[in-house]
């Protein structure tokens, strides 16, 4: 080793360096092209508006799941959003640098590690047991709040930290109390960010499985009430894999949850760009 | 009839200060109920022989969860084994070698890399990677299939931390040392990693946190044999796919004993955890005494 | 120290309409001294500039008569504060009441971002006034007194964060006006501004000084020397700051200081 020169050793490493991002790109590309590939010519309106049979079949198409998908999103976000922005405004503007907070934080980070299987299990036994919620899309909402608040914090604490501090003062000079301050200050600034933050959310919700597996019943049914069983299209395509091996279902599905989730990703990076360019501006 | 200002005032602090305290609250709420839900089994069939003993057999009232811990303990291992030179090269390649044009397409592609559902990596490893593996031999549900499907999956973790840290180090490390006369890779080597070094280490951990969590994918493609695996090409079980698997229609002893593999995911969890807040916080202060 | 202070209080010139006072005023922050036993009288209707070196403790001594030093942890004052001779860090003061009587602009315009109109507006709806007429009236007013109303009358439903800087400044005058202050307080208002867009500025505070207290810090003597009926120099030496050198009636402070130090610095000598 010692006699190579370091022009040498230069050349070697760099082309190891590029070889890693190379085949992590051909990961990726991989991935995406062969389940589009796969899965782009099952995928029909028809498809996506006839209700799956269910069970050992695993004939028909996705609408009910579509529906339970858009149903749970909908209810996680209506109970994570508010206390989410609550904790983060609390975070970013009361929190003095104590014990306590610093307690809170370490909470929230270890939280953000629990594996989703073990939010499960709480889910399992507080809301489908302890609770009488049964499986249903209400027992996997709750679970799902509670995985996701760490992300919703984190991410939300950052869009209000980045509204300028100009701008507290600036009301506060004006004889407004902290609360008005941030109540029509500085939350309305951040609303790109926190917008962010809930597209964020709601794309890693889209793409979870394990937690809901256990506590959603993952019924194919059409969801009537928040009490009735349900199952996602992450769930979906896994119940097929697994149980049906309709994998040219599984596919399509598949190929429906690449498309949701790269443009989510796309709209959330844009919106991120655009609430950064924004923030510091003004 | 109006509410005096200072009142709203406290009265929103405490909300929010609630909503804060929410996450303590649900992490003291999924330990304590899990942990009571556990320790039946603790009781019953004993720590040692619960997590040492071979046999998975809730039928017989034979509860011991060594086969799962073994073949967790492998495929995190075979898959970091992979994930980490790989990872690395790749956050080298972004923070420091790429030009802007390649590093503006490929950050994004780490991003999604991330957000792809776990269905679906286990579905390409149903697919694609366990035939391959049927070649070699076994059925193809096996380690092996489960360990590549888990180096795509921690993959995008190791990569954007080691990135974010080694764009940390202070600019003024990496002009001294090209201004000693090294080569780029030199000062790859020699000053930027080692400078990095917690950072890294932090990402490896939380990857690490990630393929000991992964439940869905693992079931879909490790074929989830309760036999204690002998080669990589052999089916296994890990504890998140024992707990997923099972608890459905467990009942009684056989359901707490699911709550007791919780625990144990649950502490090592933790464990984890505490590692890389450690050696991240060390990381800053190392940091800033060089600053200062 | 002792020689300082009783120097400082000789020095003073005698006023009979006092709006603001400060007696011993002391400001830590941590263990760090940011103001030393300032003692000076503020007189009502007139514009009293502070001036000296940067990181002399001017703004910090600004800060003190509208208690923004409060948000910054850790801060402790002791010493009189007054205002119309009550003491404003008594605990029986409500600070939002008395950040509404003592309004502040800042060095670096900060509009919200919103429109012109609810940027205006804002401080009087947070304190409880709805009326639409009410509220118009007083959006022309104030900028007709901050005189931007001809410049912005047709656009009041833009974003102000489309105006130009010297607009910006002049807009967060206005929102200060909105308020209906006694006192206001400016922060070198004017060092983000080309040089005409400061004078316009000055102009306005002449103006606006028939009506209210101002008081301004700044950095720049001829501004200082330009606008303000008196003038409070303040230093640092070594690592002490916060110290009133000298305060008087600013033709007085600029043609015949009384110390050395603050001939020296007024001559350019440093600083």
């Amino acid at each position: 080793m010692r006699n190579i020169s370091p022009k040498t050793v230069q050349k070697i490493a760099m082309t190891a360096v590029w070889a890693g991002g190379f085949i992590t790109v051909a990961i990726l590309l991989l991935i995406i092209i062969y389940v589009l590939f796969q899965g782009l010519p099952s995928i029909s309106l028809d498809f996506l508006l006839t209700a799956p049979q269910g069970g050992l079949s695993g004939e028909g198409g996705i609408s009910t799941v579509i529906v339970s998908t858009v149903y749970l999103i909908g209810v996680t976000l209506l109970i994570l959003v508010p206390v989410g922005i609550g904790a983060a405004v609390y975070l970013a503007e009361y929190a003095p640098s104590n014990r306590f907070t610093g307690f809170i934080r370490y909470g929230i980070e270890v939280l953000a590690g629990v594996p989703s299987i073990i939010f499960g299990l709480f889910g399992f036994v507080l809301f489908v047991t302890a609770l009488h919620l049964k499986f249903s899309i209400l027992s996997g909402a709750l679970t799902l709040v509670c995985l996701l608040l760490p992300t919703m914090i984190r991410t939300t604490e950052e869009a209000i930290k980045a509204v300028p501090r100009s701008y507290r003062e600036g009301a506060l000079a004006l004889g407004c109390t902290r609360w008005q301050t941030i109540a029509k200050v500085v939350i309305p600034a951040a609303i790109p960010g926190i917008i962010t933050s809930i597209i964020l959310c709601t794309g890693r919700a889209i793409g979870e499985t394990a937690c809901l597996y256990v506590t959603m019943g993952g019924s194919a049914a059409m969801p009537t009430s928040l009490l009735s069983g349900g199952r996602t299209l992450s769930l979906h395509v896994f119940y097929l894999a697994m149980e049906t091996r309709a994998m040219d279902k599984a596919m399509a599905t598949a190929t429906v949850l690449i498309i949701v989730i790269v443009v989510v990703n796309a709209f959330t990076n844009w919106l991120a760009h655009w609430f950064y360019v924004r923030m510091n501006r003004g | 009839m109006k509410i005096p200002h200072h009142l709203t005032d406290k009265f929103a602090k405490y909300t929010v200060l609630v909503c804060a305290a929410s996450s303590v609250i649900i992490l003291a709420a999924i330990t304590v109920f899990i942990v009571l839900q556990g320790m039946p089994t603790f009781q019953k069939v004993g720590v040692f022989d619960f997590l040492f003993g071979t046999e998975w057999r809730p039928t017989y009232d034979k509860y011991g969860i060594l086969a799962m811990i073994v073949g967790s303990t492998a495929v995190t291992i075979g898959a970091l084994a992979q994930a980490i030179p790989l990872g690395i090269a790749c956050a080298i390649l972004l923070a420091e070698v790429a030009p802007n044009r390649i590093r503006s397409f490929l950050r994004p592609a780490v991003e999604l890399l991330v957000g792809i559902p776990s269905v679906i990596y286990g579905l390409i490893g149903m697919v694609l990677i366990v035939p391959a593996v049927r070649h070699i031999g076994g059925s193809g549900f096996s380690i092996l299939a489960a360990c590549l499907v888990l180096t795509a999956m921690v993959l995008p973790t190791i990569i954007s931390i080691s990135e974010d840290s080694i764009r940390a180090v202070p600019h003024a490390y990496k002009e001294g040392a090209l201004a000693l006369g090294a080569t780029r890779w030199q000062t790859i080597s020699r000053v930027l990693l080692p400078s990095a070094r917690s950072g890294i280490i932090a990402s490896i951990v939380l990857g690490m946190g990630r393929a000991v969590g992964e439940t869905m994918a693992m079931i879909m493609v490790i074929g989830n044999a309760i036999a204690f695996p002998k080669s990589p090409l052999d089916p296994a079980r890990t504890l998140t796919g024992n707990i997923a698997v099972e608890i459905n229609y467990a009942t009684g002893t056989h359901e707490s004993a699911l709550f007791a593999t919780g625990i144990v995911l649950l502490i090592f969890i933790i464990v984890l955890n505490t590692i890389t807040t450690v050696v991240l916080r060390r990381g800053i202060q190392k940091h800033a005494e060089h600053l200062t | 120290m002792e020689v300082t202070l009783n120097k400082n209080i000789e020095s003073l010139p005698y006023l009979d309409n006092v709006k603001l006072r400060t007696r011993m005023a002391n400001l830590y922050y941590n263990k760090f001294q940011a103001l030393r036993n300032v003692t000076l009288e503020i007189p009502s209707h007139a514009i009293t500039a502070i001036i000296g070196p940067s990181g002399c403790g001017k703004s910090s001594l600004l800060r003190l008569f509208n208690r923004m030093n409060d948000l910054i942890p850790n801060t402790r004052v002791t010493g009189d504060i007054e205002l119309d001779g009550k003491n404003i860090y008594e605990k029986s003061i409500d600070v939002v009441d008395l950040r509404k009587r003592v309004g502040m602009v800042f060095q670096k315009p900060n509009p919200f971002p919103m429109s012109i109109y609810d940027n205006i507006v804002f401080g009087p709806k947070q304190h409880g006034r709805t009326n639409r007429n009410e509220l118009n009236k007083i959006v022309e007013n104030v900028l007709r007194k901050s005189a931007l109303w001809d410049e912005v009358k047709d656009k009041l439903e833009q974003s102000a964060l489309a105006l130009s800087g010297g607009q910006q400044q002049r807009l967060c005058i206005a929102r200060v006006l909105a308020v209906e202050p006694e006192v206001i307080l400016m922060d070198e208002p004017c060092s983000a501004l080309d040089p005409v867009a400061t004078l316009k500025i000055e102009d306005l505070m002449r103006t606006l000084r028939e009506i209210y207290t101002i008081v301004i810090v700044t950095h720049n003597m001829q501004q200082a020397a330009r606008v303000s009926d008196m003038a409070a120099f303040m230093m640092m030496a070594g690592d002490r700051a916060g110290e009133l050198v000298e305060y008087g009636h600013t033709s007085q402070i600029f043609t015949n200081p009384r110390d050395k130090r603050t001939e020296d610095y007024i001559t350019g000598r440093f600083g």
